[in-house]
């Protein structure tokens, strides 16, 4: 007879000393664990919940301008700076670690509409409605120059004057050309004092310029003629446009994708286009109950953060239709410009009430380093939550955002007035002979036509 | 050439265990694999189809990992009894095991006489490591199995009939004469449980943290212990019931009735989820199966049978008269019939559970409850004259995990673990028959069928089609107007036939199907609904 029965001494099992680690034995047969699919649902929905109990995306405000703020600009080789320009001529440059402004320049005697840091960070080009742009030398971040920082003559690097009021500004991705947006698209070299060229498709105001990530010398713009229009520096002409029913406000090209971008249009909706194909849109994004004033893409190019003239901040995923996230505050008025950080985890705004407002990318995310076994936990959370999206309890609870009453109306009101459209077109299709009229896809339905 | 062949040779037998040890290894990763995956041919999505064969990707590659590291986790083997020549397993006394095995082990067998206190029940935590016993006559105890010491000894001074751990080893219920009672570890009497009138059974669902109980009025209750709030409470309607038993894979409980009826219950539906004929004469026992698939039953007619919970079949019928019935964790089913146990085993692998051990106690006792210490092998025995325990080798899942059920775990991992348990309740909706259910989709209805009026009127449609057929003007003779009605008489049959064929087709499936509906197994026969 051979026999053995389970034994385990103590002194095996258990730690030796009371500094040492306890001993942990894993077993992973899923029949130790019954009903796992309910603990994980259970999990999940407790996960849900802890979310929406934690979320608390607003940091703080910036608050030293004493205009609306109407343009702001990243610093792509500083981290924590951020350029904003007011209507008043301000421009501050704010530490958004301390939320202080580090520096001011001053010179404008107009509202400044355009602002944009050339790529190492080092000048700052603005340009404004009385009709000059200006380049400024940017302090180091380490505070070396700190000493002429105080004399704000001595960063003014450059005042070139111009013939018309400029309404929009952006620098090249790598290289030292910049554009501006006016009564034509101008290209300048900072060490002229003229532009280098001037493109004009029709007599419309261009309300917003912005190049290529990627190709350095290709460049979106939009006009009041409701159009939006791609250049190409090297070729004499303009190279494309797309003419819509509204205007488009402001446009992002995806840094992670760079033949699309996306565009922040009048009618409340955002139009994810490919450059190539400007037939038709690749996504329509929605949820904004008035016109999108800014738009821009997070370094990720996975989402997109939209300010709007309904007084809230919304992030939209790259290819879905509707927000995941809406910011807003009680004191929060018309937002005229938002940015993503350049870590992609903050989202700045800046508003008609003169302040910019710092958020959480992610509304309910710990911040601060988190130990290897917290971050396990949070991912293993997200993983369930994930897994279990589409049951309704979860759903319902991961959806939920509290509106303000004003645009929790608005939206019903558009909803019911987009519901009567959809019943409208089905009557008349049902009553008309069949065949004879087709229903266009939302995708396409804004755009009046493609110019080559 | 010789060279080279063996060469060939030693290749062969270099690859052949290699193929064994990758055979073997997909053996293992099959139970981390948790059934078959989804059959993607039928989808016609494709984004969906290649995010779910990804997902079916990693879900096969966690799979492998989890097999391949069950080498290093788990260095424990099982415990074995194997005869040598032509011994067989169940004339091994206890004596000769205790003989054989380590000093420590030894010490786990072992006879405690309390005649006085009359018949005893007993339950163990779930890691195992502590037991509770209650005498009839009022007696309680806890018991540390590790150090065998007494913790804490209580006279109530009334019957007391069942006793019942909850979440851990710090609580215990108790179902005394007239009410239920919780007791701490320390003995002191925690709530009353009045709304269970006089309990005769207890069960402690651990994942919902459910007490349930059954009267003698034949009424089920179930009570949350972390609100207090009364969740369920049903009449059976089936008179005095004293067989209880949780099915630890889905947590439905299952009641032995006096009429030999089994039910089985959910907090959330009055009516039973299944009610099966399984005994000619009272259900004495009931045990379930860890893995969720098997059930044993037995009763006053002399028979003890093993069932398939999935077609509610019985598999097995064997004789004796039980008064106890449990399933160890590995699957051996323990038999407590007068003062002789019977220790079964599926040597096979078809459910054919064979004799593997036996064991008698002294003359007169009787055994009213056995019951397998987790993660041990051991079988806990409360009789009428005590509580004993013997060595059933091979009983016991021998690897532990820390974060399920840890034997070894101190006070601060105790509270830690209470607090996750706590996190993780279950509600009592997740309670269901097959409780891999939660999160799948449902089944979409079938199509809807024609109505007879539709039917109707298509066959209308075509006859009137047929009859409105132009026929060719033929040549003399055959254009005769008794031929052209003839013809076009024809045409309307043809045009009948076709749902004629359909109704008739009809009619025999659903004549099928009443015949299915009787050749259900005999149990579950007598409560077909008749129809008119």
């Amino acid at each position: 007879m051979k026999v053995k029965v389970i034994s385990r001494p103590t002194d095996e099992y258990t730690r030796e000393r009371s500094q040492d680690l306890q001993r942990v034995f894993r077993n992973y047969d899923p029949g130790l664990r019954p009903q796992e699919k309910a603990t994980e649902y259970v999990r999940a929905l407790n996960a849900a919940k802890l979310e929406k109990i934690f979320a608390r995306p607003f940091i703080g405000v910036m608050d030293d301008h004493i205009d609306s703020i109407s343009c702001m600009a990243k610093n792509p080789n500083y981290l924590k700076g951020i350029f904003s320009g007011s209507m008043d001529g301000d421009i501050r440059f704010w530490d958004i670690a301390s939320r202080k402004t580090v520096c001011q320049f001053s010179g404008h005697q107009g509202a400044v509409r355009g602002l944009t840091a050339s790529t190492d960070g080092r000048t700052l080009v603005s340009c404004g409605s009385d009709c000059t742009v200006r380049l400024w030398r940017v302090p180091l971040p380490n505070g070396l120059d700190s000493v002429e920082s105080s004399s704000s003559s001595s960063k003014l690097l450059a005042a070139y004057v111009w013939k018309n009021a400029f309404l929009a500004a952006d620098h090249q991705w790598e290289g030292d050309l910049f554009a501006t947006a006016g009564a034509q698209v101008d290209i300048w070299d900072h060490n002229r004092s003229q532009p280098v060229n001037s493109f004009e498709w029709g007599k419309d105001t261009v309300v917003s310029v912005r190049f290529n990530p990627a190709e350095p010398d290709v460049l979106a713009t939009s006009a009041s003629d409701r159009s939006i229009t791609i250049y190409d520096l090297r070729m004499a002409s303009p190279a494309k446009k797309v003419l819509m029913k509204t205007k488009t406000n402001a446009i992002s090209w995806n840094p992670m994708e760079p033949m699309n971008f996306t565009a922040a249009n009048e009618d409340c909706r955002c139009y994810s286009y490919d450059a190539r194909k400007l037939d038709e849109a690749k996504c329509v994004h929605q949820d904004h109950v008035s016109a999108v004033m800014d738009i821009d893409y997070s370094p990720t190019g996975r989402e997109f953060v939209t300010g709007s003239y309904d007084r809230t901040v919304r992030i939209f995923p790259y290819n879905g239709g509707h927000s995941r996230e809406i910011f807003h505050t009680k004191r929060m008025q018309r937002v005229f410009c938002v940015k993503f950080t350049c870590d992609a985890s903050y989202i700045v705004s800046g508003s008609d009430d003169t302040n910019l407002r710092l958020w959480k990318a992610n509304a309910s995310e710990q911040l601060g380093v988190l130990l290897p076994r917290e971050r396990k936990k949070q991912e293993y959370l997200e993983a369930v939550k994930n897994r279990y999206k589409h049951l309704p309890e979860i759903k319902r609870i991961v959806r939920h955002r509290h509106l303000p009453k004003p645009i929790y109306k608005a939206a019903s009101l558009r909803r019911t007035m987009v519901e009567a459209e959809r019943k409208k077109e089905e009557r008349r299709k049902a009553h008309s002979a069949p065949g004879s009229s087709s229903t266009e896809p939302f995708r396409k339905r804004r755009i009046i036509k493609e110019i080559d | 050439m010789g060279a080279i062949q063996e060469l060939s040779t030693l290749e062969n037998s270099a690859a052949a265990p290699e193929q064994h040890a990758s055979e073997e290894l997909e053996v293992k990763a099959k139970k981390f694999l948790r059934g078959n995956g989804a059959n993607l041919e039928v989808l016609k999505d494709k984004k969906l189809k290649g995010q779910l064969a990804v997902r079916e990707e990693l879900y096969g590659q966690s799979a492998k990992a989890a097999a391949k590291t069950e080498k290093w986790l788990m260095p424990t083997d099982g415990g074995y009894l194997e005869p040598e020549g032509l011994e067989k397993t169940w004339r091994i006394k206890q004596e000769s095991i205790v003989r054989e095995v380590d000093l420590l082990s030894s010490r786990k067998a072992f006879d405690i006489v309390l005649p006085e206190l009359g018949p005893y029940k007993l339950d163990y935590t779930s890691n195992g490591r502590y037991m509770a016993v209650a005498g009839r006559r009022g007696h309680l105890a806890i018991i540390d199995m590790k150090t065998m010491a007494l913790i804490k000894e209580i006279q109530v001074r009334e019957t007391v009939r069942d006793v019942v751990f909850l979440h851990n080893e710090l609580f215990f219920a108790a179902a005394q004469k007239k009410y239920a009672y919780i007791y701490n570890r320390d003995g002191t009497e925690l709530h009353c449980l009045k709304e269970h009138g006089p309990p005769l059974k207890l069960q402690f669902l651990k994942n919902h943290f459910l007490l349930a109980s059954t009267n003698k009025f034949g009424q089920l209750h179930y009570q949350d212990i972390t609100t207090g709030e009364m969740v369920a409470n049903f009449r059976t309607g089936l008179g005095r019931c004293n067989v209880m038993q949780v099915n630890p894979c889905n947590a439905v409980i299952g009641l032995g009735h006096n009429g030999g009826q089994l039910t089985m219950w959910k907090p959330t539906s009055g009516a039973p989820l299944v009610r099966m004929l399984c005994h000619r004469g009272p259900v004495t026992a009931v045990a379930f199966h860890t893995g969720g698939h098997l059930m044993a039953t037995a009763g006053m007619d002399h028979k003890i049978k093993l069932w398939d919970l999935r077609k509610f079949e019985t598999l097995r019928t064997y004789h004796g008269h039980a008064n106890a019935l449990d399933f160890s964790q590995r699957g051996l089913l323990a038999i407590g019939m007068g003062s002789f146990i019977q220790i079964r085993r599926d040597s096979s692998g078809d459910q054919d559970y064979s004799l593997y051990m036996t064991h008698r106690m002294a003359k007169g006792y009787q055994i009213g409850k056995v019951l397998f210490q987790s993660y041990e092998d051991v079988l806990g025995i409360g009789h009428s004259n005590g509580i004993s325990s013997i060595l059933v080798p091979g009983s016991g899942e021998p690897n532990f995990d820390s974060w399920v059920a840890n034997p070894f775990e101190n006070s601060r991992q105790r509270r830690e673990k209470e607090t996750h348990a706590l996190l993780d309740k279950l509600p009592p909706e997740t309670i269901m028959l097959d409780p891999r259910q939660i999160g799948t989709v449902k089944s979409s209805k079938k199509k809807e069928k024609p109505s007879e009026k539709e039917i109707e009127a298509e066959v209308e449609a075509a006859i009137e089609a047929a009859k409105n057929v132009k026929l060719k003007n033929k040549t003399k003779g055959r254009n005769k107007a008794s031929k052209r009605a003839k013809k076009k008489l024809e045409g309307v049959v043809r045009a009948k036939r076709p749902f004629l064929e359909h109704q008739m087709e009809e009619s025999k499936k659903r004549q099928r199907t009443s015949q299915e509906e009787v050749e259900l197994p005999k149990s579950l026969q007598r409560f077909v609904r008749k129809k008119p």
